[in-house]
């Protein structure tokens, strides 16, 4: 099955991502396909770049980098709600002249056309929020 | 894409205390160029985010409620709310800013279990 | 197919459990994770609820929440079937759509 993924929290905050990675984990390990990992309202705060969590605790930003990495996940922030929340990647960065960007290796912003397109294209939508 | 699905949008939280109302109305307005089969439900304080006359100046927040009166221009004109939610907070059908059919929670619970997509914000 | 509704909230501090089962269609089922976990628990003011729900749906808890929060399977009611993540998964192949109740 192919699934889309709907994330609308932060790390740490709530345990929606958590949720979320071990459902996505879990489905990869049965063979199951993600289309995509689709990440809105607060939930754009997964592909901060800038979290440093203490050492004993899972850190939650990396874990979805290196999903993508492994498993070819695509990470998608919304980038409305991103821009709200300071979520930034280089060119977004240098386009609205701020001074720095934070965007987290293997995620990358786009629009909410590609949480639509996501659940169309799924065989599932999975919402994980508060 | 050729697939026409149903989305259901699910809408159960109240305006204003936190973002899930408005940044759901953004989702539905780029989801409407997509020509799916698109149905909004208004449930438990859900139904306050189309409540009429909202004035948000002195808050400083943005009033996005007359946008909900923009979605028949995207063609998004299945608005659904529920008896229930509507009685239990002593609203009624005229006090809503636009115009919506209003179900009995089996009617809508009938009409939930025929979606293919459900978005809950 | 049937829908799958979740819950992730304590019937103690949301209404989403009894919004649920208010527009849940017969036949549909409920898994209860995160902390939705306690409407799954013996003794509490919700264990009726969920009984009566039991006539109408299959009821699943998710058991990593439930150990989470120091509860033990003895401790869910008789009837409420728990999963681990890999169930959890297999749910979502058996019913369509999913829907979430927050």
């Amino acid at each position: 099955m192919k699934f889309a993924i709907l994330v609308n929290e932060g790390a740490y905050q709530h345990q929606a991502s958590d949720s979320a990675f071990q459902f996505v984990k879990a489905a990869l390990e049965k063979g199951h396909e993600i289309f995509r990992v689709f990440f809105y309202h607060d939930g754009v705060y997964n592909a901060s770049r800038l979290s440093v969590p203490p050492q004993d605790d899972r850190n939650i930003n990396k874990r979805w980098s290196e999903l993508a990495q492994q498993h070819q996940v695509d990470l998608v922030v919304c980038i409305a709600a991103a821009q709200r929340r300071g979520i930034l990647d280089a060119a977004e960065a240098k386009r609205q002249g701020k001074d720095a960007d934070n965007l987290a290796e293997g995620f990358r912003i786009s629009g909410l056309g590609q949480l639509i397109e996501a659940s169309i294209e799924a065989d599932r939508l999975m919402v994980f929020g508060d | 894409m050729g697939v026409t699905k149903k989305l259901l949008y699910l809408n159960r939280k109240a305006p204003h205390g936190s973002i899930y109302a408005q940044e759901a109305l953004e989702v539905v307005l780029i989801g409407s160029a997509f020509e799916q089969d698109i149905s909004l439900a208004f449930v438990d304080d859900g139904v306050y985010q189309l409540k009429k006359q909202q004035d948000t100046k002195a808050t400083g927040m943005k009033n996005f409620s007359p946008t909900y009166r923009a979605l028949d221009d995207y063609d998004v004109n299945k608005l659904y709310v529920e008896q229930e939610s509507l009685t239990a907070r002593g609203l009624k059908v005229e006090d809503l800013i636009v115009p919506v059919q209003v179900l009995s929670s089996a009617e809508l619970a009938a009409l939930m279990a025929t979606q293919d997509v459900v978005f809950s914000f | 197919m049937n829908t799958l509704h979740t819950v992730n909230k304590s019937p103690f501090e949301r209404n989403s459990l009894s919004s649920c089962l208010r527009l849940a269609a017969a036949e549909s089922s409920i898994l209860l994770f995160e902390d939705g976990i306690y409407a799954a628990l013996q003794g509490t003011d919700f264990s009726e609820t969920i009984q009566t729900a039991l006539a109408k749906h299959s009821v699943y808890v998710l058991l990593p929440d439930l150990q989470a929060r120091g509860m033990s399977l003895e401790q869910v009611i008789v009837g409420v079937q728990a999963v681990d993540y890999a169930g959890f998964v297999d749910l979502t192949s058996t019913h369509y759509p999913i829907q979430a109740w927050l």
